[in-house]
């Protein structure tokens, strides 16, 4: 489950934790296709000022988005769920790979520990192995004490590598989406 | 104001011109490093051959994305103005983009569409959208409001300048012949990239 949101002594949420080590690592500019779980990172990063965050209508159109932005000079992530990455091959293996882009993927898990919808647990299926086809950097965050340093290493590992990565959010870190009846 | 806009839904009125000429017209007019990021294909191949610019970018695969990467550029540097160079079936695969582009709003990008109703380098194939879809019509409807059809050449040059300083993202989509491309893009993009962001100061 999310850390506790209670007032004073909560520790940092995950989200908070997130957009701390965007910041910490000058990632300003943040594209992405909404995601529920997604959904209080995406409410923090619009409310900073520091950050230039908005949706677009296709995860490829995001990668697009950072790709240009990061070759002049401003360094950024996509924010998408699983499906969503799902759409990205064509463009990961023809853009971030052979130009060498520091894309930051962050990718919120779905289709596991509590799916509901089976389409979206197929489509889960196919994302590291397609990560591990292009020989890309992925990582699945599950622990909260963990995050922190997955994101900040990892985002420096990809800049100075000039390598995509991709952070997958565990439902086991966020809580994911819980199925009604 | 383009001449021909009243004639929406009618872009045939529009003079068909040539994709290496229009390209090389466009880049006669910029003379502030101004980045140009061409799409897949002959987009960039004529690019390419009207004059190797270090503030040019040649995009090899990821068809539809010349529009978002250049939204990209112009968002890290709003100094520089950015134009990208994409064909008619380009944009049908990423039409989307252009409502983010309205959204974004960016002063300093302007979008050349270069309509010739074919999957050209494929072999010439019409696009769906051949002889029915009005591409100006369509950015204006997605929430482009300065799209114009560029009536003939000159049409096209003054559309370029005053995109220049026009405030506020500009669509221009011209009618092209299907002469294939007069060059071909050295396809080594890691050169491509480094040379793009040595070119925009970013290295």
């Amino acid at each position: 489950m999310p850390a506790a949101q209670t007032a004073g002594t909560s520790p940092a949420s995950w989200d908070e934790i997130i957009a701390r080590t965007f910041k910490a690592n000058a990632v300003k500019l943040t594209t992405y296709v909404p995601d529920k779980v997604l959904t209080p990172l995406i409410k923090r990063l619009h409310a900073d000022d520091y950050f230039t965050c908005f949706p677009t209508t296709r995860e490829e159109e995001a990668v697009g988005i950072v790709s240009g932005a990061w070759m002049a000079g401003m360094l950024g992530a996509v924010l998408m769920q699983t499906s969503g990455f799902a759409t990205l091959p064509n463009t990961l293996a023809s853009l971030a790979v052979p130009y060498q882009i520091p894309l930051i993927m962050v990718v919120s898990e779905r289709g596991t520990l509590g799916e509901f919808n089976s389409g979206q647990a197929m489509v889960c299926r196919t994302m590291r192995p397609v990560l591990d086809s292009l020989a890309m950097e992925h990582h699945t965050i599950s622990r909260h004490d963990e995050l922190e340093f997955i994101v900040d290493r990892s985002i420096k590992q990809a800049v100075a590598t000039q390598a995509a990565v991709a952070l997958i959010l565990s439902p086991l870190l966020t809580g994911g989406k819980v199925f009604k009846a | 104001m383009s001449k021909d806009v009243k004639g929406a839904g009618r872009a045939s009125n529009a003079k068909i011109m040539n994709r290496a000429d229009l390209t090389k017209r466009l880049v006669g007019k910029l003379h502030k490093d101004e980045a140009v990021v061409g799409g897949i294909g002959n987009t960039n191949f004529d690019l390419w051959a009207a004059g190797q610019r270090p503030q040019n970018f040649y995009m090899l695969g990821s068809m539809g994305l010349a529009f978002p990467i250049a939204l990209g550029v112009a968002i890290a540097q709003p100094k520089r103005h950015v134009f990208a160079l994409e064909g008619d079936g380009s944009l049908l695969m990423q039409l989307g983009c252009l409502s983010t582009i309205a959204a974004v709003a960016p002063p300093n990008l302007t979008m050349v569409v270069m309509d010739n109703g074919v999957y050209q380098i494929t072999g010439g194939q019409p696009t769906p959208a051949a002889g029915r879809t009005d591409f100006v019509a369509a950015a204006q409807a997605l929430g482009l409001s300065n799209s114009h059809w560029a009536a003939d050449e000159e049409d096209f040059e003054r559309l370029v300048g005053a995109a220049l300083t026009a405030g506020k993202p500009t669509l221009i989509a011209a009618r092209i012949d299907a002469q294939p491309a007069v060059a071909t893009t050295h396809r080594d993009p890691v050169q491509i990239r480094e040379r793009f962001m040595r070119g925009l100061g970013a290295r």
